[in-house]
Formats: structure tokens, sequence, C-alpha cells
């Protein structure tokens, strides 16, 4: 399994989208820190731009690499290698390579201008931690939708949904059945429906820890008081676990039976 | 008769001398023939001066009953030793100047101050620092004086058990200015005074209010700087207040505002900034208040309105960077929005004469949402948010029809800096 990761991570980091994906973030990186120079206020656009995009270049790379390496899996399926090793190896080697990208572009022009100098660094950790979560959440998931479907167009499509589906529609159905049972007491539904769902767990642990929290109110501090100590944490933490875990179970126990 | 009347005038003008010269310098010092401000008090004649030099003195509950100044060389520090009320005035024509006073009593029933003001007329405080308070300077029916660059630094925790920096009851025509006023529960506090004008002083940290004015009318505060306080400015039931210049800054938590404005008609609102602050301007049940030239930078909320207020214009002021410019609770809009700039406004200037041509919607959907369910507020920052508000703006459904800018600048108007 190492060598089928080292063989797919060194294949990625080589490709030129790895770069483009890397230089985009070193870009982001600079830029917001050029035009802002306060790193914990750049870490809120971040933010922003962390739980949408994370998700969706998660998503389509992981797609993207299953079919476009499908041949080459072939091959290696043919020799006596362990399924779960073939198939576990390009995922890892597709989630670490992204997340590494994502760790070096973004830590890179926050470590020049001082991050290690300001208090803004357990935030920034905090978004990086989330962010690799992500990374691996997403391309597990994409990796399940590629290798259910023979059919790349469909494939696309389904991956393409759930991303629609866990970054704007939740949150939809979320917002319609706040405001419907808007008479009943909502906080400890909206603290569960916020941890089922990993963009939203990820938007509102960061959130938390930043001055904005102070815009949430009353809800707020119900979420304060349920993040702020460590079993909170430690749920949010194995939330994303959970996450990252089932569909890599699923993937494993998937590869074992499909029929090349 | 020219004459005469020129000898008259020299006579007039010797009497005044030997009055004046009447008005004696009283040192009091740890080994001069007197010891005690208290003591210098009853021996001194009216409107002599009591020299007080430096030292420690431990006195309360000293009386001032006649016309004195009392001037403090180098900061002389009196003790009141946590027993109570340290200087009350009850005479006219009093100053107070360069004395540092500590240690005032905490009391549950009665308002132990370090400096009280009583029925008195013209009196001055001045170079006065306060420390170990309970309530600072306190004045009671007391007219035409003056509170000036005074600092008082309290230590308070509790609302409950804490008094107040600067306090004013009944009193009218008061200057207060150039005072510094932190940690106490209100920063300076006006109940039932009039005519008061309250300028360039720094009120921070205090628990509760930075400003708090209650039933006073017709009152100015320019020029002055209010920052992390519990909130800056509360201004209640009163009437006529003009608020010119002022900065309101980082007022920032669960339950804080710059400035709240609660039954407030005809007031004036010119020229402040409100930066940082929770909510900028909370107001409820306020009427016809111009709002010109404020800047409100990076508020959680600028403006939150209440409540039935009506015909309160906004105009020229700049909108920039708040997570939510206005929010409104109700579908009826009696307010007018005219000529401001808003760092959100997309819209374009075909004619080039530095107005929009597309009207500015201030109100957010997730505003007016998060007024209705205030738990969706958990939903902030979230995409679905901005693309739902975003449709909204499009085409407003929800948010009140004719509560819009319809002439935003494109260009902020002036820069302060």
């Amino acid at each position: 399994m190492l060598k089928i990761l080292k063989y797919s991570f060194f294949d990625l980091i080589r490709s030129r989208w790895s770069y483009v994906y890397f230089l985009f973030y070193l870009l982001l990186g600079f830029v917001l820190l050029f035009l802002n120079n306060d790193v914990s206020k750049a870490v809120i656009t971040l933010m922003n731009i962390i739980i949408v995009l994370v998700p969706l270049i998660g998503t389509i790379f992981g797609v993207m690499y299953y079919y476009n390496s499908k041949e080459f899996t072939e091959l290696l399926l043919a020799q006596p290698i362990k399924r779960s090793s073939i198939f576990l190896g390009q995922y890892l080697g597709v989630a670490g390579s992204l997340a590494l990208s994502l760790i070096m572009g973004l830590g890179i022009p926050f470590i020049l201008y001082g991050l290690f100098q300001s208090d803004a660094i357990f935030d920034f950790t905090l978004l990086l931690v989330t962010g690799g979560f992500l990374t691996f959440i997403f391309t597990a998931l994409s990796f399940n939708i590629a290798l259910s479907n023979e059919n790349r167009i469909k494939g696309f499509g389904y991956a393409v949904l759930l991303w629609l589906f866990l970054a704007v529609i939740y949150d939809g159905i979320f917002l319609m059945s706040l405001v419907v049972f808007k008479e009943y007491p909502l906080d400890t539904f909206s603290l569960a429906a916020t941890i089922l769902n990993p963009i939203d767990l990820s938007r509102i642990l960061i959130l938390l820890k930043l001055d904005i929290s102070a815009l949430l109110g009353y809800t707020g501090a119900v979420f304060k008081q349920f993040f702020g100590n460590n079993i909170g944490l430690v749920i949010s933490i194995a939330m994303l676990s959970l996450w990252t875990i089932l569909p890599v179970l699923r993937l494993s126990h998937k590869s074992k039976r499909k029929d090349f | 008769m020219s004459a005469y009347t020129n000898i008259l005038f020299i006579v007039f003008c010797l009497v005044l001398t030997v009055q004046r010269s009447f008005a004696n310098t009283i040192p009091i010092c740890v080994d001069c023939e007197i010891t005690t401000i208290t003591e210098g008090v009853s021996v001194a004649m009216e409107y002599d001066t009591l020299l007080i030099n430096k030292g420690v003195y431990k006195e309360f509950n000293i009386l001032i009953d006649k016309p004195l100044t009392l001037l403090g060389q180098d900061y002389p520090i009196i003790d009141g030793e946590d027993k109570g009320e340290i200087i009350r005035i009850i005479s006219d024509h009093v100053t107070l100047d360069g004395l540092f006073i500590i240690n005032v009593g905490t009391s549950y029933t009665s308002d132990y101050a370090a400096i009280r003001v009583v029925k008195s007329e013209h009196f001055l405080i001045q170079n006065v620092v306060l420390e170990k308070l309970f309530f600072g300077i306190y004045l009671e029916k007391s007219s035409q004086g003056r509170i000036f660059h005074n600092k008082i630094i309290g230590d308070a925790i509790d609302e409950y058990n804490s008094g107040n920096g600067i306090q004013l009851w009944h009193s009218h025509n008061v200057e207060v200015d150039r005072n510094i006023v932190r940690g106490v529960r209100d920063g300076i506090y006006l109940e039932f005074s009039d005519n008061i004008t309250i300028n360039n002083n720094t009120s921070t940290d205090n628990l509760r209010y930075g400003l708090h004015f209650m039933f006073s009318n017709d009152d100015v505060y320019t020029n002055n700087t209010f920052e992390n306080n519990g909130a800056g400015v509360a201004v209640m039931f009163s009437k006529r207040i003009k608020m010119y210049k002022n900065n309101f800054r980082k007022n920032w938590g669960t339950a804080s505002y710059g400035m709240l404005l609660k039954e407030i008609n005809d007031a004036e609102i010119k020229d402040n900034i409100f930066e940082e602050n929770t909510i900028g301007i909370n107001i409820e049940g306020s009427n016809r208040i111009t709002y010109t030239k404020n800047d409100f930078v990076s508020n959680g909320w600028a403006v939150k309105v209440l409540g039935a207020c009506y015909a309160n214009t906004f105009s020229q002021n700049n909108f920039l960077y708040n997570s939510f410019d206005i929010s409104y609770n109700s579908k009826l809009n009696d307010n007018t929005f005219e000529q401001n700039y808003w760092s959100d406004y997309t819209g374009y200037d075909l004619n080039k004469d530095g107005i929009g041509d597309v009207p500015y919607r201030p109100v957010k959907l997730f505003s007016y949402i998060v007024n209705r369910t205030p738990e969706t507020i958990v939903l902030l920052r979230s995409l679905f948010m901005d693309i739902i508000d975003f449709s909204e703006k499009v085409s407003p459904i929800f948010t009140p029809d004719n509560l819009m800018d319809a002439n935003p600048l494109m260009k902020r108007q002036y820069d302060r800096n």
C-alpha cells in the first residue's frame, strides 16, 4: 500500500494541477496579507474560501483522478496486490498531496508575514486542520462515488451534486426547518444539524474562535458553551474523523467486491 | 460731575483690592500649623485658599460650607480609608484643584462619592485624580459649574456594587470637559440634567455605559471617545440631544453597542465614527432624528432599528464593511436614506455624476430572517446565505419595498484621516 501511496503521491506532486492548486493558495495568501496585513483578519476571509473551495476541489480532483488512472488501476489489479491497498494508496496519495498543497500554500505567506509573532496562530492552525479534514472527507466521498459509477458523466454529476448538497442545499433545508419550527426551542436542533454536516461544523468551529462570534448572540452563547469545553471539541473532532473513516471503510469494502 | 464719578470709581477699586487682600492663603501640611483639611476649612474665611501640600491626609466627610479654593500642590493624597464620603460641597463658588482622592467607602444604602456637590453653583473641579472609588464626582441639584481635566480610575467588577464616574442629578448648565473616566459602572451619567455640554472626554473600559442620559434634554456632546465599554453611549427618554464628532469604538460583546437610542426625539447625530461595535446604533422608538456624515466601519450591525421609529433621516453617511448595514424588524418604513455611501453597493453610474443609477437596498434578506428567527444566525457566512442575499438583492420580495437609498454615492464622501 505504501508503495502505491508513494507512487500516487509523487505522480500528483509532479503533475501540473498540484502546482496550480499550490500556487493558487500561495497567491491567495500573499494577496490577502498584502491587502490587509492583519493576520487575524485574513483568517476570516480565508475561512470563507476554505469552506467552499476545499470541498469542491477535493471532490472534483478525487473523481478526476480516479477516472484518469482507471487503466493503470486495472493494470495494478492484475498484479498480486491487495485490492484495498491499491485504492487506499491512491486515495491517500490524492488527499495527501491536496492537503500538502493547501498547508504549504497558505502556510508560507502567513509565516513570512509573522504568524508566529501574532496570537492568530491557534486560529490559523484550526483553519488548516479543518481544511485538511475537509480535503480528506471530500476526496474519500468522491472516490466512493467514482467507484460506484462506471459512467464518468454520471460520476461527475453525483460528485458535484454531493458538494452542492453539503455546501448549499443542506443549509437551505436547515434554514427552512428553523423558520418553520421557530415556535419551539431550537438550540439543540441547530447544534445537532451543525455537527452533522462537516462544512457547517468547520465553519462554526472557526467562527467561534474569531471576534465575529459576538454577532451570534444567544444561540452563539449556547454554541460557545458546547464547543468551548473539551467534550465539545472532542465530539467535533470525532465527527470530522467519522466523516473521514466511514467513506474510507466503504471504499475498501466496496473495492473488494467490485467486479472489474 | 465727572471728577466725582472718577473718585467714586477709584474708591470702589480700592475697596475691592482691600477685600481681595483679606482673602488669605492658608497652608496645610504635615508639620504646618494646620495639619488637616477639615481644620483648614473651619478656620478659613470666605474666599480663602487652602494650599494643601504634598502628603497623605486620612480624612473623610470633609464639609465645605463656604466659598473656598482647595489647591493641591504636587497632588496631596486624601485617603478616605473606605469609611464613606470624602468631600461634600454645600456652598457656591468652591474650587477644587490638583487633589488625589482614594478609597471612597462602598455602601449598598447610600451613594458615597469622592466629591459631592449639593445645591451649589459656580463650582470648579479640575485636575483631580480619583482612584478606588465608589461614586466619583456627584452633582446634586447643582448648576453653572465646570468639571475639567480630571482623571477617574475605578476598579469596578460588578454592576450592583459599583458607582458612576461623573454623575449629574438635577443639575443644569454644567460643562464636563477633558476628563478621563475608566473602570467604573457608567463613565458619565446624567439624570434630569438639561443644557449640559460634554466635550473632549475619554470614557473607556466601563462596566455599563461610557455615557448615559436619562430624562435629560438639550445636551450637547462633542469630540468624546467611548471605547471598550459594556455599551458606548445610552441615550434614553431625552429630547434634543446633539451628538457631534464622537468616536465609538470596540464596544464589542454579545450585548454591546456603540450607541443605544431609546425614546429619543429630535436629536442630531453628526460627524461621529462608529467602529468595530457589535451594533453601531441600536434604535428603539426614536423619532425625527437626523444622521449625517457619520462613519460606520466594520460593525456587526451598523444600525439596528427596533420598534416604531418614524421620520428619521440618514444622509451622507459612510457605511463601510459592516456585516449588516441596516436591520429592520417591521415591513413598515417611514425613515429616509439619501445619498449615503455603501461599501456593499455594486451599481453603476453612467452619467458620472457621482450618484449610483440603481437604488441600494441596505436590508439584506439574511438580516430580515435573523430578526424573525434569531437561531438562523448560525448560518452566518455560509454560502447558502450569500446566494439568497444575492437573489433578494436582484429582486426584493421580503424586505420592505421602499427601504432603499435611491441615490447612493459612488465614492466615499470625505476621509477623516
